[in-house]
């Protein structure tokens, strides 16, 4: 079966990132295809990768860059929402005049027309939020 | 179709939801919105939000319909629970109770809840 994922909800706050992080392992592991992986709301803080939780701690978006990495994955956060939470790849960067980035690798910043995008290709969208 | 949980202000989730509801209008997708929970004061008249300074959108209600968006649900026992009836609402809206929502979740393709 053919999934996307939606993570609506920002990491360490909320359960939501964590659940859909498991939840994605879950469906490579049997045999299934992710199609993409969307970042909305406060998802897009998914994409950091100035993130620097303690040592004993899950580093959420290095886990997400990693299973991205292993398993080829689309893994999108939406700009509007990215330029609203300041989440930067290069092309943002120079668009909107800023001084950095903090995509992390893996992760692409796109439009909301991939989640629209994600719900006709797949069998299953499946919405991780509150 | 796109399930608005949420009260209009105080979260960005409404916002963001019907940015999503333009695109996927824009996509020519068949979108149908539904209202419940705290959701339904998103379609009540009268938002005055200039002291919280952020941006009034019931006037975008109004502008659905230039998108084909028209299939706005309500849900019934979520408009009593709050003293509200659809004559509060700033658009024609079809109010069905939650059983009868959740029938018409089962017919869709894709549920974006928000």
């Amino acid at each position: 079966m053919k999934f996307s994922i939606l993570v609506s909800e920002g990491p360490y706050t909320h359960q939501s990132s964590d659940t859909a992080y498991q939840f994605a392992k879950a469906v490579l592991a049997k045999g299934h295809e992710i199609f993409r992986i969307f970042y909305y709301h406060d998802g897009v803080n998914n994409a950091t990768r100035l993130t620097t939780p303690p040592q004993d701690d899950r580093n959420i978006v290095n886990r997400w860059s990693k299973l991205a990495e292993e398993n080829n994955l689309d893994l999108v956060v939406c700009v509007a929402a990215a330029q609203r939470r300041g989440i930067v790849d290069d092309g943002e960067m120079k668009r909107n005049g800023k001084d950095a980035t903090n995509l992390a690798p893996g992760f692409r910043i796109s439009g909301l027309g991939q989640l629209i995008e994600a719900g006709i290709q797949s069998d299953r969208l499946v919405v991780f939020g509150d | 179709m796109m399930v608005n949980r949420k009260a209009p202000y105080g979260t960005i989730y409404a916002w963001e939801a019907l940015e999503v509801v333009l695109i996927a209008a824009a996509f020519e997708q068949d979108v149908s919105l539904a209202f419940l929970d705290d959701g339904v004061y998103q379609l009540k008249k009268g938002h005055q939000t200039k002291g919280i300074e952020v941006k009034a959108f019931e006037k975008t209600w109004g502008a659905l319909e230039d998108y084909d968006v028209t299939k706005l649900y309500v849900a019934q026992e979520s408009l009593a629970e709050r003293g509200l009836t659809a004559d509060d609402l700033a658009v024609p809206v079809e109010v069905l109770s939650r059983a009868d929502i959740g029938k018409l979740m089962e017919e869709q393709d894709v549920l974006l809840s928000f």
